[in-house]
């Protein structure tokens, strides 16, 4: 069996997953405590991926990008970039892709939290980022948990935005979920139930594991 | 001499509609002011835009000479500006640290540790320090509270109802221990309480706020023994019970956490409701000193 579709899975969906902790939580910080009327557009468009189809953005993301248009030509003249069918184009379609997933999380951890606590850190002269990074965060590990493995595991169990933008390049861009397809295609079901399972198991396993941290049962073995 | 002179108008949204709090007021730096008044009246708010945790609409925030706020010529402190001690009345410890890293996490950077040696010392946290606050009673918790509140030395220690949630005994020690602390680092205090015995056993004076505007001001003496009796001595308390026996009526009344029982005439009784604060004097006799200990 051809190992590099599920190599190229958990790669994507580890850069995917920095990329988008890093982006995530001020983002969600700033969600959190806004008051800013452009709140509500913000956070419809982070949520848009929940509802639409994973081919509607991975049709505008292949338009913005294409070198036959000025944005897409401008990034591969200027920058030397190409979006559309690499690697960098499908971690960027899984980033937008899985960052409700991410962001929701923290977001919601950030807002449970009393208000008082940032207040007080503020009022002991503290500055946001370090009432971030030493009060906030530390307090919602559990949503900071869910917020990765979600993240990672969505972009795991990504299709259509990858097959859109990336197409089905060996090592490029053929992850396990194009793989699958692919050999089904050529009607070898004994290849695509290999990838399959493995899938399976692998998300049902990251699942169980978000499950079993936050619900307190690893607590209870100690 | 060093004053606290504020005025701020915010228009507030309350229960039945919109709120305007207007107060004006000039405090003795020094000085431990409570805040009176019933829940809704603004206290709280007033305690948060002299922190800054609320921005005025209007009006002008000055400590000992430094402006803090000003409307007109656009002046605002952040709250980590102010050099200010504020307590919350939910205590905000931070969960995820001990005892000791919460006082130590206010250190100013460079701040010299000792601080927090001497705190911990003074407030008798010794044995609690390498605690989680989740494991701390709400006494303990109030004590940490305070006792960061402290650590960057603030002019001005700020209280939102210190020691509402606490028993009664706990709640002693720990008057005390405001009143020794705001002697010792020679703070202007100002608390927000509801507690009559508590406003008389610790304010230099009272800002009864109703409605969002200053009502009254005054020593608690002035403002809580309206008829200004000539007593050789007095006391607050609190009624418990009132009954009738054969022409005259039995009051029981909580003083500190003495139960004391008073005759009073009917006239008197059938004002009074269990609960009731009350100012009890003695005017004819002298009061008998004996001593135990």
């Amino acid at each position: 069996m051809d190992w590099s579709p599920i190599i190229l899975t958990f790669k994507l969906a580890t850069i995917t997953t920095i990329i988008l902790l890093v982006l995530s939580i001020p983002m969600s910080f700033w969600l959190a405590s806004t008051k800013s009327r452009w709140k509500p557009v913000l956070e419809t468009l982070v949520s848009m991926p929940l509802v639409l189809p994973p081919t509607v953005i991975g049709f505008y993301l292949l338009v913005a990008f294409s070198p036959s248009y000025a944005f897409g030509s401008f990034l591969e003249k200027i920058l030397g970039f190409r979006l559309v069918f690499s690697f960098e184009g499908i971690v960027l379609g899984s980033i937008i892709y899985s960052m409700p997933f991410m962001i929701h999380p923290i977001q919601s951890g950030i807002r449970n939290l009393p208000q008082s606590l940032s207040e007080a850190s503020f009022v002991l002269g503290k500055s946001r980022w370090t009432t971030l990074f030493r009060v906030l965060l530390p307090n919602i590990k559990p949503s900071l948990v869910t917020g990765i493995v979600l993240a990672f595991a969505h972009t795991i169990g990504e299709f259509g935005v990858i097959l859109m933008i990336g197409g089905n390049i060996p090592h490029e861009t053929r992850v396990a979920s194009i793989a699958i397809y692919d050999q089904v295609e050529a009607l070898n079901y004994a290849n695509a139930n290999k990838y399959s399972l493995f899938l399976f198991v692998v998300s049902f396993l990251i699942l169980l594991a978000v499950f079993l941290v936050n619900g307190g049962y690893l607590r209870k073995w100690k | 001499m060093e004053v606290i002179n504020f005025s701020l108008e915010k228009k507030l949204s309350a229960p039945g509609g919109v709120m305007p709090l207007e107060v004006k007021c000039t405090l003795k730096a020094g000085e431990l002011i409570t805040l009176y008044g019933e829940s809704g009246a603004g206290k709280t708010s007033i305690l948060r835009m002299l922190a800054g945790l609320m921005k005025p609409d209007a009006g002008r925030i000055e400590v000992s000479r430094e402006v803090w706020y000003d409307r007109e010529k656009n002046i605002f402190f952040r709250p980590q500006d102010r050099g200010i001690g504020y307590v919350f009345q939910d205590y905000a410890l931070f969960p995820n640290m001990t005892v000791r890293e919460n006082l130590e996490y206010a250190l100013v950077r460079g701040q010299n540790k000792s601080i927090v040696e001497e705190l911990i010392e003074i407030s008798a946290l010794g044995d609690l320090q390498h605690r989680k606050p989740e494991t701390l009673s709400g006494g303990q918790k109030q004590r940490v509270a305070l006792t960061r509140a402290l650590v960057r030395k603030p002019k001005l220690l700020l209280l939102d109802e210190p020691l509402s949630a606490i028993d009664h005994q706990m709640r002693l020690r720990l008057q005390d221990y405001i009143l020794k602390v705001h002697e010792q680092y020679h703070l202007t205090t100002i608390l927000v309480s509801h507690d009559v015995s508590e406003i008389f056993k610790m304010s230099d004076e009272i800002l009864f706020i109703k409605n969002g505007k200053i009502f009254q001001r005054g020593t608690p003496l002035e403002l809580f023994s309206k008829k200004h009796l000539r007593g050789k001595f007095q006391f607050i308390g609190e009624v418990i019970e009132i009954s009738k026996e054969d022409v005259v009526y039995l009051i029981s009344i909580l003083v500190g956490n003495q139960l004391i029982k008073v005759v009073v005439d009917k006239e008197i009784a059938k004002d009074l409701r269990p609960y009731d604060k009350v100012l009890v004097a003695s005017k004819a006799f002298n009061p008998m000193i004996q001593k135990i200990g």
